[in-house]
Order: C-alpha cells, then structure tokens, then sequence
C-alpha cells in the first residue's frame, strides 16, 4: 500500500515529466516536417541525435571534454586553497573581516565574467586566461561560506576544545574546521558550479579550449545539427557535475 | 615629606588605536586598505613589469571615465532641437532597455511558472527537476541558437537575458509558495477567494521575501547574459563598448568601462536588496 502511494506521489509525475519531455520532441520533428517550423533554423531531433556519434568522432569531443574538465579541476583547486585560506584568515582577523566582508559580498554581485577581454590582455589567448576567469569570477562564494561556516562553529565545541588546552593550531585543526567543513564544501560547490559555467561560458566567446569553442566552431561552420547536439552534451556534463557535487554535499550535510 | 629615590613610571601613551570606537576603526583601516591598493597599483603601472599600458595609471583611467560620462559625441534629436551627449548614455540605454526588457519577460514567465509548481505537487514532481538541473548550466552557449531564432539585433540579446533570469525567478517563486503559511491560505479559502484573488491577496504578498531574492539573482545574471551576448555579437550596448576597447586595444578606457558597470550592477544589485528590508 505504501509502495503504492510512494510510486503515484514519486514514481508517476517523474514518468509524466519525461513523456511531456519526449512528446515535445516528437511534436517539434512533426512540426518541422510538416513546414511548420523552419528546418534550416530548428533542425529535426532525429538529425541531432544522430550528429552525437559524429561530433564525439570527428570533433574528438573525449579530448575537449578532458580539456574543459582539467581547465575546471585547476580553476576549482586554486579556488579550494585561495578562497578557504582567505576566508580563515578573515575569521581569524576580525577587524579585516568587518572592513571588507561587504566588499567581497559587493564583488560577488559583480559581472566579474565580463573582465574576460581584460584577462585576454593580460593572459593571451590561453587556457590560462580560461581558468583565471573562472577562479576569479567563483573566488568571492567560497570565501563567504568559509567565513559563515567558521563563525557559525558552536560555542560548546570550543570550550571543550579549550578545555583540553588546545593549542590555536590544534582548536582549528580539530574543532572550527571540521565543524565549518559542510558549510566550506556548500561555498566550494558553489564556486565550482560558477567556475564551469564561466570556464565553458569563456571557451566559447574566445573561441578556445574544449567544449564551449566545440559549440561556437559548431555554429560558424553552420552545422546545426552539430550546433544543437554539442549543447545537449554541454547541459549533459553540466546536469553530471551538478548532481555529483549536490551527492558530495548531501553525504556532508546528511540533514539537508 | 615628599618621597624621594623612586622613579615613577610615567604614564602610559593611551593607545588611540585600541582606544577608538570599533565603526572608526574599520574606516581607518578601510581607507588604508584603498591607499595600499591604489599604491601597488600604480608601483606596477610605473615599473614596466607588464607590457606598457596593460596596467595604466589610475589618473589614465580617472580621466577616460571622465571622457566617457561627460565628453559630448553624440547627437540626439529631442523634440526638434538636436543636443549632443556623451555616446556611453546611448549605449547604456540600450543595455538597460535589453536588460529590462530580460527581465519582464524571463520575470513574470518565471513567477508565473513558479506559482504553478509551488501549488501543484504532480506538476512539481514532474518538471520541477529539469529545471532545478538546467539552471546551473552556462546559458551563453545558447547564444548561436538564439541569433539564429531572433537575428543578431538587440531580441537575441533580451532572449539570452531571459533565459539566464527565468531560472532563478521560477525556482525561487516555487519554493516561495511552498513557505506560504497554510494558516493564510486556510484564511484565504474561507473567505471563498478565486484563484486570482487567491494569488494576489495571499500567496503573492506572503512570496514577497522570495520573489525579491529571485529577481535579486535574475537581475545579476540577466545583466551577465545580455553583457557577454553584447560582447560576442553587437554593435551596441555597453558590453559592445568593451569589447570595442579591447579590439582597439584602449586598456584605460577598458577599464574605466568596467568600473563604470560594476557601480551600476553593484548599485542596481544594492536597490534591489534595500527594497526587500523595506
């Protein structure tokens, strides 16, 4: 019975969604042969899933993937060291802290990604430019957070760490860090998420590096097919990376 | 009899830094942080590490900001008298018409798509997940299929700023009505509210915290999504000018461009939140 109940309230609406999501493609290859729709702007679905095993072959999609994925490591552990460091440093210089926490929170609301054509001059036009973007513009979350997560520690924890006559070093290391640890890794996830969304953003509007120059190439040649299949696999590695970190962060956090 | 042989400590110098009010010292410190960063900015202008001009001085770039916001070269026709205003204005209006424009569309589909997730389980349950997961994606490489639907003018532009901003409205209207006290709905159906007035009277004034939140994050990435279209494919609009000081390798005036937007975004951004306390 429970079963039952679990499957009409969980189970049903997921399916509807999909057949709604299937129904809609099929309506649209309908449409498009039917003259309703211009195939030269909106090309059939069929035509597009069948570019996928071409685009991975021909365009060598695995590499570019490899690129894009490195260029985000790279961003996210220059992220992970900066942003936890300066956030620590923050909640230990309370001073600092109040004098620009809002300025960081400023810098947050700021079109950071916007400098790419600065960073072009600095950089060139190289994966350096790509990841420096993305670490720059991803930097001010993961700073918040950290600081959130430290301040937030519970009183009690450290009086029982001081209690035990904790060296500063070790009350860090054993009870502010590992308390603010699921809270850093909410700001890290979130800097990652910005950073691949600038990281592929940045690819495609300097026309280099892996995926996001795949879509803009794609699009010059006027390959529609191609064009529409490699953002499919853009939202698809997007959709992956989300849920993977989103698991990461719910096994940190297991009340959330 | 007055004691001799002892030197008495003088008294101690009161420390006026630990003496000063806590505000007063986080302005001090404030002000020499902009000193320091003003200094190494213009110690690196002058050393000629970086290729010449890349990092130009403060007052190279005080003085194009002052070009820009003030030096007349435009003409503008208004009401039969031509006058002549700084070609920035023009350029901002254009982006802050795709932006608004971004954000009515992406805004009211965003709350209204919102609202019928919020109310509606089943729906919810089934479309409520594609959403949640398209929503972190880099929306600017939908750009190519945006031109090619809406042309290279300015509907590409409002079309990239919608579906950067329709994201974050619709996810947090969704889960605004699901905070929506049931007392106040209880209250609504007793008075034999319709569904408009049910919308109007209840959930959108309790959603109110949340949709501002929503179009607090819309706003930001409309402005992002409408910018970097600018920057890719236009010959107007403040992310054009950028682009165009790039191109024409012009750093200070790249610079003072980018000043100028991150006060208005920074600004625009600080409205919005002030209007949500108020």
């Amino acid at each position: 019975m429970a079963s039952r109940a679990f499957f009409m309230r969980q189970v049903v609406p997921i399916l509807f969604g999909i057949a709604c999501l299937l129904a809609v493609v099929v309506a649209i290859e309908l449409l498009i042969r039917l003259g309703a729709i211009n195939r030269f702007i909106v090309p059939y679905p069929s035509e597009i899933a069948g570019s996928f095993k071409r685009i991975i072959v021909e365009e060598d999609v695995p590499a570019r993937f490899l690129l894009t994925t490195g260029e985000a490591l790279a961003a996210s552990l220059m992220l992970t060291v900066v942003g936890i460091s300066l956030g620590a440093l923050l909640h230990r210089m309370h001073l600092l802290r109040l004098a620009t926490e809002t300025w960081i929170a400023a810098v947050a609301s700021a079109p950071l990604v916007l400098m790419y054509p600065l960073f072009l001059v600095i950089f060139g036009r190289s994966a350096l430019t790509i990841i420096m973007m993305g670490f720059v513009s991803a930097l001010p979350p993961v700073i918040l957070k950290t600081l959130e997560g430290l301040s937030t520690t519970r009183v009690v924890l450290i009086n029982v760490g001081r209690s035990f006559k904790l060296t500063p070093s070790q009350l860090y290391w054993k009870i502010l860090f590992p308390s603010a640890l699921p809270t850093i890794f909410v700001g890290v996830r979130l800097g990652m998420i910005f950073a691949l969304i600038n990281i592929v953003g940045v690819e495609f509007l300097i026309n280099f590096g892996g995926l996001g120059q795949l879509v803009n190439e794609l699009a010059e040649r006027y390959d529609l097919p191609g064009t529409y299949a490699a953002i499919c696999f853009v939202i698809l590695v997007s959709v992956v990376f989300f849920i993977v970190t989103e698991r990461i962060e719910r096994w940190l956090r297991p009340g959330t | 009899m007055a004691q001799t042989g002892h030197l008495t400590a003088a008294p101690a110098a009161p420390n006026i830094w630990a003496a000063m009010p806590l505000k007063r010292r986080v302005m001090w410190l404030r002000i020499a942080l902009l000193v320091g960063i003003v200094a190494v900015w213009e110690a690196v202008a002058a050393s000629g590490l970086l290729f010449r001009d890349v990092v130009p001085s403060l007052l190279t770039v005080g003085r194009s900001l002052f070009d820009i916001v003030t030096k007349p070269d435009y003409k503008v026709t208004l009401g039969g008298s031509e006058i002549w205003i700084p070609e920035f204005y023009r350029h901002l209006w254009v982006t802050t018409g795709e932006v608004a424009t971004a954000m009515t569309i992406g805004g009211l589909a965003g709350l209204v798509i919102g609202l019928l997730l919020g109310t509606n389980p089943f729906l919810s349950g089934a479309f409520e997940r594609f959403l949640y997961y398209l929503g972190p994606t880099p929306k600017i490489i939908f750009f190519p299929i945006m031109i090619m639907w809406f042309g290279v003018g300015p509907g590409s532009k409002v079309a990239m700023g919608t579906i950067s901003c329709f994201f974050p409205v619709v996810l947090s209207a969704a889960a605004g009505v699901r905070q929506v006290e049931s007392v106040l709905i209880r209250v609504g159906r007793s008075f034999r509210l319709n569904s408009w007035q049910m919308v109007t009277k209840i959930y959108l004034p309790a959603m109110r915290p949340s949709i501002i939140n929503g179009v607090r994050l819309g706003l930001g990435v409309a402005v992002i999504g409408t910018l970097l279209a600018e920057t890719k494919l236009s010959n107007q609009g403040v992310g054009f000018l950028i682009i165009n000081s790039y191109s024409t390798f012009d750093m200070p005036r790249m610079y003072a461009l980018l000043m100028l937007l991150f006060m208005v975004a920074i600004g625009a951004n600080a409205l919005v939140g002030r209007a949500s306390r108020g």
